[in-house]
């Protein structure tokens, strides 16, 4: 809350200030990012691919909805906002858009009629992408698309954040200058950086955000960039550190959990499950390659290493695992808990099942800061997208209606305690709060 | 009056195994494939999840995911002189309900036929003389080899993900696994299941006598799997609740866990559920089939016209479209001309308990394919003529659940109610086992399927009407396997024992389960006078009509049908891709 007073604090002073050079500086489009022939035609499936990368759907597609007909609700710190029809149909979608306005909707977040897009459009990352991607964008959209006619909810934030020409001055301030510049003498990594930092936007959930609310870096330059952010509530997970799990993992397991939402560790929950559904499940081997690369290259530690098979010999049981093994009934609640409740598929050693079960123990989503995650997760369940190498939407059921608040609260506190993890208790209030609002 | 549907190039009828194994294979080569079924649609979550899911009572008792007998049965007699009647509650078998079929709700024993079971008629006219054949039996030989069939037992094992150990590797026979099972080409996909103390017990008893004890090939997965589709399973956690029970776990193979998601993303493929075909609609010639006739929810009829039909139906019902479509000449027991409907044949099973005071066999952790099994009293290892009857047993032991209602096994002699039932039941719960003999059934001139002239059903249609009844040489075949059973119980010293197999004048009998392994009917074979479908389940008059199921089995083998069902499913689907597609026609 303080936070929030702060950014409106001051979001109100400099729109003081900059109300003069608002109304008399005129709104400028930034220009193509690189030469592009004017009779360019994009190769068949460069547009629905660029589209793909730069995951469209997942905002712009309502649930159940048509394609890209908008509708859908993303929730941000000032409101809900409703995303817009983007199909080429002329009068509800944006058929009538030029080339020029396409971008500079794509590079500036400034729609036709000059209104300035919230940022929950990543203009701050899109601002990155190519000539050549924005004009393959235009042409799917134009050519490739349905369109459909519909009118989607309007957005209606409050008073201050539905002034929007106070965007125009965010935008002076938060935004980075366009265009992407290769960075590396290594084809491989200059792709993954491309496709991580300008279509894939990334950062728009996993860095964290400045005073202002802007991407606390848009490149791999920047010490902030996909440092962990957060989502609707939910933590988005730093992608950095030496214990991160992109660093962590192996190679091949990053791939797997991008391509397929699931890996021998982790599965896919909460907003992540559309970038895999939408997006990162279409990607080629070779860009896959890429943006695992990269991210491994920008981490702090060594990346993870291929696991070797498991010897025949069982570690020694760790305190959780023995506790757990003792099926002591007197065990405390949580512990108790996890046996009656998940422990059939996750194991008393927290290890699951490779690919079919997550691990808890080492979990982000269990030892997140923000615990709404691993309470919606507990509550409601969770189910995998159905991905082209792995087909199956496994699901995790809801225990929302076997386990109590106290309950939960204990389960919660427990596995975040548990094996190696070492994260702090979820109080009775939290879960309360998370189950009504879930 | 009925509506017509756009037309596909595929109508599947039910979509269990074999329907959603058609279907994935069909919408490989590009056909527009439609499957209708007739019960609801089912997925893991929400409808087998945890903990909802293990409620024997529900399940387990109440047949929550079985036919209602309401909507569909048939009738029952035992001889051809009795009438048939309805058969109103559930008991002798279960017929699954809904997307996923019998699959969901099977203990997950996964076998391959014995090489001489597929030739099993010249199999015993060349080792015994055809004059041991009594002369109502009426058994054939299946028009497929073990050998022809074996890369497609292959294929159904790797995509149901089975856990099991290897006997017989290209001839080489492999320590720990069955030695007289048919040669496989490779390994099990997965590592044989962990055994419980039960299983191990009689395997040490097995194995001190002199047989050769191995892991139940298992298709409840033994580590993480992802199979051929990319579709996964996970450890099985022995919960107990399998045989009945949608898999809690996706440990359990079935088509949810092994097919249906990835059929499901294929543009071509369809499903419809709440739909029940009446009729597969025949040509005026009636050389063809045009579609099928189904009814929705709603009780609209509809017309689906497609270019070819697959039935993949239970067994049963494969049949009865058969007989209420024209499909083939209805069998005649009184000539023993027809084919529709002929050589019903079913399991002749029988057991022994074992309790022990001393012994806490913790029966709750259980799993639906656990167990030790022996086939040293198999078929080919029986000399009929000495022992005067054809068939074979594999005999095993194994927990597969320790449920309350239906699992408290009591010893002899025990009140089934009031003081002194809760005093064995306190006493004895957990502290028994059972050794179980899983035997053939031959087929007879007189078991068979026809139209009942009575019964209807709901919708107007005869029901299907079944005679069947067990014959003196099941009943020796498993009074045999009780001589070799009980030596064995007795060298493990319990303190209680108590035998169950069928004797002599034993009349068949609906109420009690036994088994839902109902075959034949519409059997396949070389011959068009003698079977209704050839060595690629397409029916002989209507070529674009293919069967599925173990509808094709000219008699009951020893084992569990759903490994032949599916590695016919696999023979069938090859045969339709490679041979039939390009040139539809009868393919023999």
């Amino acid at each position: 809350m303080k936070t929030l007073l702060k950014i409106i604090g001051l979001l109100v002073l400099l729109g003081l200030v900059a109300v003069a050079a608002i109304a008399f500086v005129p709104i400028r489009a930034t220009p193509p990012q690189g030469q592009v022939a004017a009779d360019f035609k994009p190769a068949e499936g460069q547009g629905e691919y660029a589209m793909r990368l730069a995951d469209c759907a997942a905002c712009h597609t309502a649930e159940g909805g048509k394609p890209f007909a908008g509708g859908r609700p993303i929730e941000s710190p000032f409101g809900t906002i409703w995303s817009t029809n983007i199909t080429p149909d002329p009068e509800t979608g944006i058929g009538g858009y030029t080339l020029d306005e396409f971008r500079h909707v794509l590079y500036d977040g400034v729609r036709r009629d000059g209104a300035h897009l919230y940022p929950a459009m990543p203009y701050e990352n899109y601002r990155m992408a190519s000539e050549e991607d924005v004009r393959a964008l235009y042409d799917y959209f134009m050519n490739g698309v349905e369109p459909v006619k519909s009118e989607v909810k309007k957005t209606a934030l409050d008073f201050p954040f539905n002034q929007r020409w106070g965007i125009r001055v965010w935008d002076w301030v938060g935004l980075a200058s366009p265009g992407f510049k290769p960075r590396y003498n290594n084809p491989v990594l200059n792709r993954g950086a491309y496709i991580v930092e300008t279509l894939g936007h990334c950062g728009a959930c996993h860095s964290p955000r400045t005073p202002i609310f802007a991407q606390d870096g848009t490149d791999g330059t920047s010490d902030g960039f996909l440092r962990g952010g957060e989502i609707a509530g939910w933590s988005a997970p730093d992608l950095r550190g030496a214990k991160s799990a992109p660093q962590l993992w192996s190679a091949s397991q990053l791939k797997a959990y991008l391509a397929s939402g699931r890996n021998n560790h982790s599965a896919v929950t909460g907003e992540m499950s559309l970038v895999v559904q939408d997006s990162l499940q279409y990607l080629t081997n070779e860009d896959l390659d890429a943006v695992v690369a990269y991210l491994r290259h920008i981490g702090d530690g060594d990346g993870g290493k291929e696991e070797l098979p498991a010897s025949g010999e069982k570690p020694a049981p760790d305190a959780t695992t023995a506790l757990l093994n003792s099926a002591d009934p007197s065990m405390d609640l949580g512990p108790r808990l996890y046996l009656d409740n998940c422990g059939a598929c996750h194991f008393t050693n927290g290890k699951g099942a490779d690919g079919v079960f997550p691990e808890l123990d080492g979990n982000s989503l269990v030892t997140a800061d923000q615990v709404t995650g691993l309470l919606h997760v507990i509550l409601n369940g969770s189910r995998l997208p159905s991905t082209r190498e792995r087909p199956a939407d496994l699901a995790m059921p809801g225990f929302g209606k076997r386990l109590s608040d106290e309950e939960v609260a204990a389960l919660a506190t427990f596995l975040r305690g548990a094996w190696s993890n070492k994260a702090g208790p979820v109080d009775t209030a939290t879960v309360a709060a998370n189950r009504s609002g879930s | 009056m009925a509506t017509n549907a756009p037309k596909k190039d595929v109508v599947i009828v039910g979509l269990g195994w074999t329907g959603s194994i058609l279907a994935m294979e069909l919408c490989e080569e590009g056909l527009e494939v439609l499957a209708l079924e007739r019960g609801d649609d089912r997925d893991t979550v929400p409808d087998f999840k945890y903990p909802e899911v293990a409620d024997e009572l529900k399940y387990g008792v109440r047949y929550g995911f079985m036919q209602k007998p309401r909507n569909s049965t048939l009738t029952v007699r035992r001889t051809l002189e009795e009438t048939a009647l309805p058969y109103r509650m559930l008991g002798s078998f279960l017929p699954g309900d809904g997307v996923g079929g019998a699959g969901i709700h099977w203990n997950g024993h996964n076998w391959r036929p014995m090489v001489e079971e597929l030739r099993l008629r010249s199999y015993v006219e060349e080792s015994f003389g055809a004059d041991i054949i009594p002369e109502d039996m009426t058994i054939q030989d299946w028009g497929v080899d073990y050998d022809e069939l074996e890369p497609y037992f292959d294929r159904f094992e790797k995509v149901a993900g089975i856990a099991g150990q290897a006997g017989n590797i290209n001839g080489k026979i492999v320590e720990g696994g069955n030695p007289f099972e048919a040669p496989r080409s490779g390994d099990f996909p997965m590592p044989p299941l962990p055994q419980t103390v039960d299983a191990m017990m009689f395997a040490d008893a097995a194995r001190k006598m002199g047989y050769h004890p191995f892991p139940r090939p298992a298709a409840n997965a033994s580590q993480a799997y992802t199979n051929p589709y990319g579709m996964q399973l996970g450890p099985c956690n022995f919960c107990g609740f399998c045989e009945r029970f949608g898999c809690l776990n996706y440990s359990k193979s079935s088509p949810q866990t092994c097919v249906l998601a990835a059929l499901k993303r294929k543009s071509n493929f369809s499903y419809k559920v709440n739909s029940e075909v009446l009729k597969v609609e025949l040509a005026p010639d009636g050389k063809t089939a045009t579609g099928v006739t189904y009814v929705t929810a709603e009780g609209e009829e509809v017309f689906q016209p497609a270019d070819l039909v697959i039935l993949a139906a239970y067994q049963l019902h494969n049949v009865h479209l058969m007989l209420l479509s024209g499909i083939g000449q209805p069998y005649d027991p009184a000539t023993g001309e027809g084919v529709t409907g002929k050589n019903y044949a079913y399991q002749m099973n029988g057991g022994t308990s074992l309790f022990f005071k001393d012994i806490e066999f913790n029966p709750f952790v259980g799993a639906g394919s656990n167990g030790m099994v022996i086939d040293d009293f198999a078929i080919n290892q029986i000399d009929f003529g000495k022992e005067g009857f054809i068939g074979g047993s594999y005999i095993s032991s194994g927990t597969t659940n320790g449920q309350p209602i239906r699992s408290m096994r009591l010893p002899p002699g025990t009140p089934s109610w009031g003081t002194a039932w809760k005093q064995a039941t306190k006493e004895w719960y957990g502290h028994s086992m059972s050794i179980g003999s899983h035997g053939s059934n031959m087929a007879y001139r007189d078991t068979y399927l026809d139209l009942d002239p009575t019964y209807k059903d709901r919708h107007g249609r005869p029901l299907m009407r079944m005679t069947f009844n067990w014959k003196p040489n099941d009943i020796r075949m498993t009074q045999f396997m009780k001589t070799k059973i009980e030596p064995i119980a007795e060298s493990m010293s319990p303190d209680i024992m108590q035998s169950s197999y069928k004797s002599e004048g034993a009349m068949y009998d609906v109420r009690p389960y036994q088994t839902t392994h109902n075959v034949g009917g519409a059997i396949m074979g070389t011959d068009p006078k003698t079977s209704a479908l050839n060595r690629y389940l397409q029916s002989w008059d209507v070529h674009n009509v293919f069967v599925m199921g173990a509808t094709a089995f000219p008699q009951n083998l020893q084992y569990n049908p759903t490994g032949m069902v599916g590695g016919l499913a696999y023979w069938s689907a090859n045969a339709i891709r490679k041979d039939y597609l390009p040139n539809p026609r009868p393919l023999v």
